[in-house]
């Protein structure tokens, strides 16, 4: 008996200094394998009386156990110390950047049409596009603006012949929608506009959105209420905003709408409600129906919103302006 | 419309401040661009008179003065002006006066001599005048007055934006009527005596064109002074109105165009061959302008003409010939109505824009000619003497245009304006516009004025009442609408979605002009006719383009130039493509386009730096593609183009329709266009990609799929795609998922062909596939790949 617990002894010993698997995997041969010095032990049992054997049996089967756990728990230690040698070599630098496309982003212009479309589509307002190549009864005629008007010399036109234009304003497009829908309307129309006019404030091509609402007792007063719950919108600020008498052939009475800012009052649109004689151009009773109209410089509204404070950047396409725009 | 603050103030002056004054008008309609003062800030000026002018000893070009300034001693003063010299009257600065620019005058000393002052010029008092030297005021100018009061200083030009529709406010009569309006206060007109005729000279007048001009008044007025000198109070006037002295008769026309905005016009009478004729030119004549320029004269351009030649453009310009010149003795004023549509335009189409042709142009009032001529005429008599004769008038009535009769229902007024402006309100309002105005049972009639042209219809009273009411007094109400659903369709792809997704791989949104360099384009596309613009800004933006590919290459280019080495662009808008069979010979297209350029990626620590090619930009277009959940309709076909690289480029099809093309740009555009390296681009129409299929679930298999990889090899000519459309026609039902995931050319396969490693995954919805099916459908494939593309499975 001596003999076994010596073996224990030595067996637990081998176990705790064993560092890695592979000697304690020797160990545990060494002990426990089939010629291992603890299973030899029972090859001692025939030797025995029977009266010896079950407790001798029994010591040999404890000391087994006793091995095998020493070995479970060594291995477990060492498995885990394994794994956290292995984790602590992968460790990175979580502070490197990512591998990325990188965000692009839309044009300012683009965003603030996409903005201007929210408000309005959330009002019922549909979004319509119209031709940019325009004839000039869609440009001017049918907005109450004859041949030889002075509104139609005051608009620098790039003409192709005296019958078609690159258009001047987005306005045609309300005579167009009008053309083929009866009221109510209520309509939106942003889009590229042309005139032959190129210095530090003017480009020979701009964005305007055009807006026009026509039904039943459509008045100033709402007009005015629109406009004004847009632009403080748009601006996201209680902004001063004045309307301002002015004339354009289409509409009456005819507004100007400028709001205050740090040097003073700025123009950023023009409206007024539908002129009885387009009205009637389209076939819409004005006796039975009213309409307003805007139209609104994109380009002023977006240099106005992001201190954009050269007109010209719009269209040079510089990635270091347009990549301000996240 | 330039006027001066005080002459306004002449006629009507409210008592409110200038920047008040000016914020009025603004709010009537008149936008006031600019308030300029009309002399620089000074104090401590008078006016003197030089009493004692000599050399001064040691400076040629310095004199020494004496200056009575109304004060017991008199001023010593230098001065350098060439026309200083005695008896002048001139403004003093005196010692402790302060001129523009913070400059203080002292007592001072030049070459010796003591200098008590400065004698001012124009520029040094802050006067918009040129003028050598010093200023030269009248005789009469009281001896130490303040100069900013002898000369109204303190007053300010304002600047006045008119809009088309308010000829009425091209003279004071009409601002000062504005103002009278907005502050319920009456006008007052300036009076003169009346000039009756002295002698029985008369000039007699012709209207052949009577519709084109219903009014004409001519009067001779002989023995005029052509020498004598227009008053100062006149030039200062007519400075503050913008408009340079010439001699008395042009500065006196200048001054009553001002005042009541209507031009006149002055022949000398010596030069005139019997009798006026207003009639249209015939077409052959010439007529030396004014100005000097000789023009052949169009038919339809009305001309006052004697008895042998046309004299002057009618309403628009005068002539060389017969205008007032240093020798003149003998005059005939005119005095006509000229109709607004006999005028327009025929200024412009000869290349003019006179201040006569912009007001007759948008209306004269018909009413005013007689006024008028009296009162140049008595201006002239004052001015430059002489003796007036008769006035002749022809005049057509049937012709003149009439003050419009409006009714205005206050039903109309209330549902247009959405709010109620009291009756009193309407009725001052109209009244005080100068339109008579009875109430009736349900409004108003109202005969309006003939100066306001812009007066028609009762939505032109309306918008009277509500801008003199103030639109700023109108509340703010939110519209009213029937809350009617708008359609939407599921399948449509927005384009702000095919937008967001190319931000969100990179690509920055330009916008080019439409407009673009004609020799850029024709490298483009060389075949292709533009639509190009007569009157361009410039060459560079002269053709409407044919694609979107100049802009965006062009766009590349620039910044490429500015060290932006890695560039991702996408554009949409229309293209314009000549077509005798669209709209207005145009086809008006909606397109996208992107370019890449430069390295995939931005430098990073852990991504090898590679240039982009074809596929990459492929890939964004398979990610668009993806959106209309139809991919299996697009396809990509081999092709040519002229801004392509000829082995790089394909169109891009749905369902079996061109609808676009990528590829990388030919490398002969790189110099051209300023590109750095290879360039890819895309382009395609928006109408076949922005819509797409709504989703349709299918059942998920509940058995395994099986993954059979093959590699064939075949000619480098057959294309993959058609390879994989043929797997995909014989492996039917059953073939779930088909991917080419290796293309191999070098050892083990011969030279000039290729080797496609394809993974097949076969899974059916029903039951497991048995290995046997599996082996069978992998040969059939490979055997039809054997027979149609001549196939051999890589060993």
């Amino acid at each position: 008996m001596q003999q076994l617990t010596e073996i224990v002894q030595q067996a637990l010993a081998a176990i705790d200094g064993a560092d890695d698997l592979k000697i304690l995997d020797e160990i545990r041969v060494d002990y426990l394998g089939k010629k291992g010095k603890i299973t030899d032990m029972m090859k001692l049992m025939g030797t025995l009386s029977p009266e010896e054997k079950p407790a001798f049996g029994q010591q040999v089967n404890q000391a087994k156990q006793q091995v095998q756990q020493f070995l479970s728990a060594r291995l477990d230690s060492l498995k885990a110390a394994e794994l956290d040698a292995k984790l602590s070599a992968e460790k990175i630098d979580v502070t490197l950047p990512g591998r990325t496309l990188g965000n692009g982003g839309l044009h300012p212009v683009t965003r603030t049409i996409e903005r201007i479309e929210t408000f309005f589509g959330e009002l019922g307002f549909s979004v319509v596009q119209g031709p940019e190549v325009e004839d000039s009864y869609h440009n001017f005629d049918a907005l109450n603006i004859p041949p030889h008007h002075p509104a139609r010399a005051d608009h620098d036109t790039f003409y192709f012949n005296p019958e078609i234009v690159l258009r001047t304003q987005t306005s045609g497009v309300q005579i167009r929608t009008m053309e083929v829908e009866q009221p109510p309307l209520r309509i939106i129309s942003p889009g590229r506009v042309y005139r032959n006019d190129y210095d530090m404030t003017h480009t020979p091509m701009f964005h305007q959105v055009e807006g026009l609402m026509v039904d039943e007792n459509v008045s100033f007063t709402q007009l005015k209420g629109i406009l004004h719950d847009f632009l403080r919108n748009f601006f996201e600020e209680d902004l001063e905003i004045r309307f301002r008498p002015s004339y354009f052939p289409f509409t009456e009475p005819s507004a100007e709408v400028d709001v205050k800012g740090k040097n003073g009052w700025l123009e950023v649109l023009g409206c007024g409600m539908v002129h009885p004689n387009v009205l009637r151009g389209v076939g819409i009773d004005p006796e039975k129906y009213s309409g307003f109209a805007f139209g609104m410089g994109v380009e002023r509204l977006t240099m106005l919103r992001y201190g954009v404070t050269d007109l010209r950047a719009f269209f040079e396409n510089d990635l270091r302006f347009l990549k301000q725009f996240k | 419309m330039k006027l001066s603050e005080s002459w306004l103030r002449e006629w009507v002056s409210p008592a409110v401040s200038r920047d008040q004054l000016a914020h009025q008008i603004t709010m009537a309609g008149l936008e006031v661009d600019e308030i300029t003062a009309v002399a620089g800030a000074f104090s401590g000026v008078v006016v003197g008179e030089v009493v004692a002018c000599s050399q001064h000893p040691d400076a040629d070009k310095l004199r020494v003065t004496k200056v009575n300034v109304g004060a017991e001693e008199l001023l010593d003063i230098v001065c350098g002006a060439p026309n200083c010299r005695l008896g002048l009257k001139v403004c003093v600065a005196t010692v402790g006066a302060v001129l523009p620019g913070d400059f203080k005058i002292k007592k001072a000393k030049l070459r010796g001599q003591p200098s008590n002052g400065m004698l001012c010029s124009y520029s040094e008092l802050g006067i918009d005048i040129e003028s050598n030297g010093i200023i030269e005021l009248p005789q009469d100018a009281p001896l130490g007055m303040d100069v900013r009061q002898y000369l109204d200083l303190d007053d300010a030009i304002i600047d006045v934006d008119l809009t088309a529709n308010r000829a009425d406010c091209l003279g004071m009569a009409g601002i000062a009527r504005e103002v009278g309006v907005l502050n319920r206060m009456t006008v007052t007109e300036p009076s003169w005596a009346p000039v009756a005729a002295s002698t029985d000279a008369a000039m007699q007048v012709n209207v052949v064109a009577k519709q084109a001009c219903p009014r004409y008044l001519s009067r001779v007025i002989k023995n005029i002074d052509v020498t004598a000198a227009t008053p100062a109070w006149m030039i200062e006037k007519l400075r503050r109105s913008g408009i340079r002295s010439i001699d008395p008769i042009v500065d006196i026309t200048n001054f009553v165009l001002v005042e009541y905005g209507q031009p006149m016009h002055a022949f000398d009478l010596a030069k005139i061959d019997g009798e006026l004729n207003i009639r249209f030119a015939d077409g052959k004549e010439h007529l030396t302008l004014l100005d000097g320029n000789d023009i052949a004269v169009p038919a339809d351009t009305l001309v006052v003409a004697d008895n042998s030649k046309a004299l002057a453009l009618a309403g628009i310009f005068g002539g060389e010939h017969s205008g007032v010149s240093a020798e003149t003795r003998d005059i005939v004023l005119e005095c006509a109505f000229f109709a607004p549509l006999a005028i327009t335009g025929k200024a412009r189409n000869l290349g003019l824009h006179t201040d006569a042709s912009h007001r007759f142009e948008r209306g004269v009032d018909p009413q005013l000619q007689h006024k008028v001529m009296d009162r140049a005429s008595r201006l002239i008599l004052d001015i430059c003497g002489g003796d007036a004769g008769t006035v002749v008038e022809a005049l057509a009535t049937e012709y003149l245009p009439q003050a419009a009769e409006i009714t205005l229902r206050r039903a109309k007024l209330d549902k247009l304006l959405g709010h109620h402006v009291p009756d009193a309100d309407v009725a001052e309002i109209l009244s005080r516009l100068g339109f008579a105005v009875t109430e009736v049972a349900d409004g108003w009639q109202v005969t309006t004025a003939t100066y306001r042209f812009d007066m028609a219809i009762e939505e032109d009273l309306i918008e009277e009442v509500a801008r003199i009411y103030g639109y700023n007094s109108i509340p703010n109400e939110a519209p009213l609408a029937r809350l009617n659903m708008t359609q939407h369709c599921e399948a449509d792809v927005k384009l702000a979605k095919v937008r967001n997704l190319l931000a969100a791989r990179g690509f920055q949104e330009a916008i080019t002009y439409s407009f673009v360099d004609p020799k850029l384009q024709q490298l483009v596309h060389p075949q292709q006719q533009a639509l190009v613009l007569p009157n361009p800004i410039s060459s560079e933006m002269s053709a409407m383009r044919l694609s979107l590919f100049t802009g965006l290459l062009g766009a590349v280019g620039y910044n490429q130039a500015r060290q932006q080495g890695r560039v991702r662009l996408f554009e949409t808008g229309l293209r314009f493509v000549p077509d005798t069979a669209a709209e207005m010979g145009v086809k008006q297209q909606a397109m996208l386009a992107a370019v890449i350029a430069g390295p995939q990626t931005e430098e990073h620590w852990s991504i090898e730096s590679k240039t982009v090619d074809f596929f990459d930009l492929k890939g964004d277009l398979e990610a668009i593609i993806g959106l209309t959940a139809s991919d299996a309709e697009f396809s990509f076909r081999s092709a040519s183009h002229s801004a392509l690289h000829p082995g790089q480029c394909a169109e891009i099809l749905r369902n079996d329709q061109v609808i676009g093309v990528i590829g990388a740009v030919h490398p002969a555009l790189e110099k051209p266009f300023g590109l750095n390296g290879k360039t890819i681009v895309f382009e395609l129409q928006l109408d076949a990609l922005l819509h797409g299929s709504v989703p349709e679930a299918k059942a998920i298999s509940k058995y395994p799929a099986n993954r059979r990889d093959i590699a064939v090899v075949v000619d480098d000519t057959i294309v993959a795609g058609d390879i994989l459309a043929m797997i995909k026609k014989v492996g039917g039902n059953q073939l779930v998922g088909l991917n080419l995931f290796d293309v191999y050319r070098g050892k083990g396969v011969e030279p000039g062909k290729k080797s496609l490693a394809i993974a097949l995954t076969l899974q059916d919805n029903t039951r497991t596939l048995e290995e046997k099916e599996i082996a069978a459908t992998v040969e059939s494939v490979v055997s039809v790949l054997k027979s149609e593309f001549n196939a051999s499975l890589r060993d």
